[in-house]
C-alpha cells in the first residue's frame, strides 16, 4: 500500500493527496456529548466545591486584613529593611485579596456554573440588504446636502479646510529654538583649566601618572547657567600613557602634554558616556552599545557601532602646573548629526 | 404612544426592582441585556492573551492614578531631604525627588511604584503574546484584518507608552535612555537636529523634556490606546470570536459559554487573578530601584545598561550594526552643493530598517495572505500552526529575528556572565540575525510538516497505548487505540490548499504580477501534508496488518486465546 503519510524532506514535492474518486470529507459528529462533572452527579462534591469557592473568598479578606496590617502597623523608620517589609506585607495581602476572589470566582465557575456548550449562529457582517439601504441614504443626504452640484462651495470648503490644518501645526515652531552653531561649541577655550568631575578642582600635571584616568570638566561648570547642557557636551577623560605609545598625526603632536592626553567622553555613536577605561590594552569602552576606541590609534574605532574617533581636546599646562585645554575642540563633539558636515 | 404606554404599564414591585426600572426606561439597558447577557464566547486558553492585556492595563491605569497624585514632573534643581540617606543634600530634578518620595515616604508607594512597572512590562508582554497567537493561527483573516491593524498599532502605542513612562523618574539610567534616543533622533537625516532641539527645548537634556514626556505618558498615549481598545473590542463583538475546529464548531456558528453566567464569571474572576499575580511579583520582586542609580549627570553611567525588555530590540539593534566594516565607515560626509552633509547610517539603519521590516511585514501580512492564496473568504475558524507549515515558518522566522536582536541587547551581560569575550558575542549574534531567520523558518517548517504526519498517523492507526502484547505464535506488537469520532475530527477538519498555478485573466494573459503570484503560492503549499480522507481511514482499516493497527476485532481475538 502506498503510504502518503512518510513524505521525505529530501523530495521537493512532498504531497499527501486524498484516494482518488473517495468521498473527500469526513461527516461532522456534531458536539461530543455533555461529559457531567464530580459535582453535577455527586451533591457531596457539590457541597465540597461550595465550600472551596468560600475558603478561596475568606483567604482574600483575610489578605486584605494582611494589607491593612502592613499599612497601619509597620512604621518607616528610614533603613530599608522596613520599607522591604511594608512593601512585601502590602504586596501578599493585595495578592491574596485578588487571588482569593479570582480563583474563588473562577473555581465557583469550573465546578458549580452549568458547563453546556452552546452554539449560537453567526451573522452576516454586512447583509446585503443593509448594504443598499445605506447606500441609498448616504445618496439622498449627498443630494440633499447638494454638494456635489454646488462645486464652487465644494472647492472652497476643501481649500479652506486644507488650509486650517497648517495653524496647528505652525503653532509648534516655539517648542524650541533653532540648532543653529550650539553643537559646535563646548566651554572649553584656551586657558581654561582641566578640572574634576563632579568636585571641580583643578589637575595639575604632575597629579596625572601615567595608567592613571581622570573624569574632567571644565572649570567654572559647577556655577554655569546651563549646567547638565554644557556638561553633556564638555565632559573630557583625562589620561596618561608613555608617550611612545601615543602615536599622533601631524598637527596634533602638541595637542598632549608629555603622554596626558584628553579626549571627548561623549560616544561619537548616540552620545553616552565613554566611561570605561582598560588601562592595560588602551582601550577606551562604552558601556551602552560597546563601541571601543584605541588611545594610541587618536580613539580611532576598532570595535562596535560607533563610526568616528572620540573628539581630542587639546590641553597644555599653565604657569602654575595645571591642566588647560589650548582652545575648544576642533569638531563637534557627540553623535553625528546631518549639519555636522 | 402605544409601546411607551407598554412600558409604564409595568409596575415593579421590590425597590431593586425600582431602581432597575427607572434605569432601564432611560438607558435601554434590556435591549443590552437581550443582545449580550447570553452571547457566546468560545474557550480556549490561548484567547486568554488578550485578556491579560487588557486587564494589565486595567491595573496601569489604577496604578498610574494614584502615582499622579505623588509624582512632580519637574526638571527643577532641588535638594534632597527626604528618608533616604545616601542620598541626602544631593542635587537633583523635582521629578526624581519625587519619585524617591514614592517609594520611601508615601505608604504603598513604592508598592504602586512596582504594580505600575511590572503590569507595564507584563502589558507589552502580553500584547505581543496576543499577536503571536493571533498570527500563528490566523485570526488575522477576513474580516479580521482591521483588528489586526489596530492590534498592530496598539502594540506600538503600548511601547511608546512604556519608554515615556521609563523616562519620567530623571534618574541616571532613564536620563542615559533619553540620550540614546537624542542621538538616534538626531541621525535622521535633514530634520533630525530640529526635532531633537524641538523635542528637548532647546539642547540636550535641557528643563522640559520630562515635563512633556509626562503629558504623552498620562494623557495623550493612554487616551489613544483606551480609543483603540474599544474599537478593537467593538469589533470582536461585530465579528464575533474565532474558534479552533473540531466537532460541532463550524465556519458558521460559535461554541462556547455564554456571557452570563460562566464567560462573565470565568473573564471577571481572571482580572483578579492577574491582578494578585501582579501584586505578588510586585511583593517579592524588585523593579528599578532608582534610588541606586543616582539622579541623572550627562557623565557617569553605569555598566550592564539595560533598557526595559520591549525596547530591547532596538537597542540591540544599534549594538549589533557595525560603525566600520573593514575600513568601509558607514558614517558620510555628503558633499552637496550648499556644503557638506553627514549621514550616519550607522545609527539611522539599526534604528529604523529592522523595525520597519517587522511592522510593514505585520500590517501587510493579512493582505499578502490573501494576495498569495487568492482566498477572500471569511474564516472563523482558527489554523492549528502545524495546519499552516509556511504561515508558522514565517512567524518563527520573525520571533527568531527579534530575539535575536533581543538578546543582543545584553551582549555585554551575556560576555559577563558566561565569561566569553563581548566581541565574539556580537560577531555571533550579528551572523544570527542573518542566518537565525532562516535556520527558524526551515525547522519551524519541517517541524509542522512533521507534526501533521503524526497527526495522520493517529487518524490512521490510532494512538500508541504503550501496551505490549504478544500474539500466540510468538510476536509482539504494540495495541493501538483508534482515536474517537470526535477527537478524529479534530485532526481531520482543516483545510490545506494546494498551490495555485498561475491564472489567465479574462483575455487569456497571464500577468507578470500573476505569475509572481504563483511562485510566492508555491513557496507556501508546494510542501504539504493533506487531511485524511474517509477513504483513506478506510484502506488502513482493511490493509492494515496487526502491527499498527488493533481494531476492536484484533483485541477480541488476542483476549480469546
Amino acid at each position: 500500500m502506498a503510504d502518503h503519510s512518510h513524505g521525505s524532506p529530501e523530495n521537493a514535492v512532498t504531497v499527501a493527496k486524498p484516494g482518488q474518486g473517495s468521498v473527500q470529507k469526513f461527516q461532522d459528529p456534531g458536539l461530543p456529548p455533555h461529559r457531567p462533572r464530580l459535582a453535577d452527579t455527586d451533591p457531596r462534591a457539590e457541597k465540597r466545591a461550595e465550600r472551596q469557592v468560600g475558603v478561596l473568598f475568606l483567604i482574600s479578606i483575610l489578605g486584605t486584613l494582611l494589607f491593612f496590617f502592613g499599612y497601619f502597623f509597620i512604621p518607616l523608620d528610614q533603613t530599608i529593611g522596613t520599607l522591604r517589609l511594608q512593601n512585601l506585607l502590602l504586596g501578599l495581602g493585595t495578592a491574596f485579596a485578588m487571588l482569593g476572589i479570582g480563583v474563588g470566582i473562577v473555581h465557583w465557575a469550573k465546578t458549580l456554573m452549568p458547563d453546556h456548550e452552546i452554539a449560537e449562529d453567526r451573522h452576516e457582517i454586512r447583509p446585503e440588504a443593509d448594504r443598499a439601504d445605506a447606500e441609498k441614504i448616504v445618496g439622498d443626504i449627498l443630494e440633499e446636502s447638494g454638494i456635489k452640484r454646488r462645486p464652487l462651495i465644494r472647492n472652497t470648503l476643501l481649500g479652506a479646510g486644507v488650509l486650517a490644518i497648517f495653524p496647528a501645526i505652525a503653532i509648534f515652531r516655539d517648542l524650541g529654538p533653532l540648532p543653529g552653531d550650539v553643537l559646535r561649541q563646548t566651554m572649553w577655550d584656551e586657558g581654561v583649566r582641566l578640572t574634576r568631575d563632579p568636585s571641580g578642582t583643578p589637575i595639575k600635571a604632575s597629579d596625572v601618572t601615567i595608567g592613571s584616568a581622570f573624569h574632567v570638566i571644565p572649570e567654572g561648570l559647577n556655577e554655569s547657567e546651563h549646567k547638565l547642557e554644557e556638561k553633556a557636551k564638555a565632559v573630557v577623560l583625562l589620561m596618561r600613557l608613555n608617550p611612545e605609545s601615543l602615536n599622533p598625526s601631524p598637527g596634533r603632536e602638541d595637542w598632549g602634554y608629555d603622554g596626558i592626553v584628553a579626549y571627548s567622553k561623549i560616544c561619537t555613536h548616540v552620545g553616552c558616556p565613554v566611561a570605561l577605561y582598560e588601562q592595560q590594552t588602551h582601550h577606551l569602552l562604552c558601556p551602552c552599545h560597546q563601541s571601543t576606541f584605541d588611545l594610541t590609534q587618536e580613539c580611532k574605532v576598532i570595535f562596535g557601532p560607533a563610526a568616528r574617533p572620540l573628539p581630542q581636546l587639546p590641553i597644555s599646562v599653565d604657569e602654575e602646573g595645571y591642566l588647560v585645554a589650548t582652545s575648544d575642540f576642533q569638531e563637534p563633539v557627540g553623535p553625528s548629526y546631518w549639519e555636522r558636515g | 404612544m402605544s409601546s411607551s404606554a407598554a412600558g409604564h404599564q409595568y409596575q415593579p414591585k421590590t425597590s431593586v426592582g425600582k431602581i432597575t426600572n427607572f434605569v432601564d426606561t432611560r438607558v435601554g439597558g434590556s435591549a443590552i441585556v437581550k443582545e449580550f447577557g447570553r452571547k457566546i464566547f468560545p474557550d480556549h486558553w490561548t484567547f486568554m492573551f488578550g485578556e491579560v492585556a487588557l486587564y494589565s492595563f486595567v491595573i496601569l491605569l489604577l496604578s498610574g492614578t494614584f502615582l499622579t497624585f505623588f509624582f512632580d514632573p519637574s526638571m527643577a534643581e532641588t535638594h534632597y531631604d527626604g528618608s533616604y540617606v545616601p542620598l541626602r543634600g544631593i542635587e537633583m530634578s523635582m521629578a526624581y525627588a519625587s519619585s524617591l518620595d514614592i517609594s520611601f515616604d508615601i505608604r504603598g508607594g513604592l508598592f504602586m511604584r512596582q504594580v505600575h512597572h511590572w503590569s507595564a512590562l507584563l502589558f507589552v508582554a502580553a500584547v505581543s503574546v496576543h499577536m503571536l497567537r493571533v498570527f500563528f493561527t490566523g485570526a488575522f483573516r477576513r474580516p479580521r484584518e482591521l483588528n489586526w491593524v489596530i492590534g498592530g498599532v496598539l502594540l506600538i502605542l503600548a511601547m511608546a507608552a512604556g519608554f515615556t513612562g521609563y523616562s519620567l523618574p530623571d534618574d541616571l539610567l532613564s536620563g542615559n535612555g533619553l540620550r540614546i534616543i537624542d542621538g538616534v533622533v538626531k541621525s535622521i537625516p535633514v530634520v533630525g537636529t530640529y526635532i531633537s532641539f524641538f523635542l528637548f527645548g532647546g539642547e540636550f537634556p535641557g528643563t522640559v523634556i520630562i515635563p512633556r514626556l509626562y503629558v504623552l505618558h498620562i494623557l495623550l498615549i493612554p487616551a489613544m490606546i483606551l480609543l483603540l481598545i474599544a474599537i478593537h473590542l467593538f469589533l470582536v463583538v461585530v465579528h464575533k470570536h474565532t474558534q479552533f475546529p473540531g466537532p460541532g464548531r463550524t465556519n458558521d456558528n460559535v461554541v462556547g459559554y455564554p456571557v452570563g453566567p460562566v464567560y462573565a464569571a470565568k473573564a471577571g474572576g481572571f482580572f483578579f487573578i492577574v491582578f494578585g499575580i501582579i501584586a505578588a511579583i510586585s511583593a517579592a520582586f524588585t523593579i528599578n530601584p532608582i534610588w541606586n542609580y543616582g539622579p541623572y549627570d550627562p557623565s557617569p553611567v553605569s555598566a550592564g545598561t539595560q533598557p526595559d525588555w520591549y525596547i530591547g530590540w532596538v537597542d540591540g539593534a544599534l549594538r549589533l550594526m557595525p560603525g566600520v566594516l573593514g575600513n568601509f565607515p558607514f558614517e558620510w560626509n555628503i558633499p552637496l552643493p550648499w556644503g557638506t552633509n553627514t549621514l550616519s547610517l550607522n545609527v539611522l539603519f539599526p534604528a529604523l530598517v529592522p523595525a520597519g521590516i517587522v511592522f510593514t511585514l505585520l500590517f501587510a501580512w493579512p493582505w499578502i495572505e490573501a494576495w498569495v492564496t487568492k482566498d477572500r473568504r471569511e474564516k472563523h475558524l482558527l489554523d492549528r500552526p502545524r495546519n499552516a507549515p509556511t504561515r508558522t515558518g514565517i512567524g518563527v522566522a520573525g520571533v527568531v529575528f527579534y530575539c535575536v536582536m533581543w538578546a543582543a541587547a545584553s551582549s555585554d551581560l551575556i560576555a559577563t556572565h558566561f565569561m566569553v569575550s563581548l566581541n565574539d558575542v556580537t560577531y555571533w549574534l550579528r551572523a544570527l540575525v542573518i542566518l537565525g531567520p532562516v535556520i527558524g523558518f526551515v525547522v519551524a517548517r519541517r517541524i509542522a510538516l512533521a507534526l501533521q504526519r503524526k497527526d495522520r498517523e493517529i487518524v490512521l492507526h490510532g494512538r500508541e497505548t504503550g501496551r505490549i502484547v504478544r500474539l500466540p505464535h510468538g510476536e509482539f506488537i504494540e495495541v493501538h487505540e483508534p482515536v474517537d469520532e470526535y477527537k478524529r475530527y479534530k485532526l481531520v477538519s482543516f483545510d490545506s490548499p494546494e498551490a495555485l498555478t498561475a491564472q489567465p485573466d479574462v483575455n487569456g494573459h497571464v500577468s507578470k504580477g500573476e505569475k509572481r503570484r504563483a511562485l510566492a503560492s508555491r513557496f507556501f503549499f508546494e510542501d504539504r501534508v493533506a487531511p485524511v480522507t474517509p477513504a483513506e481511514l478506510e484502506q488502513a482499516h482493511s490493509h492494515g496488518h496487526h502491527g499498527e493497527v488493533a481494531s476492536e476485532h484484533d483485541k477480541a481475538s488476542i483476549s480469546s486465546h
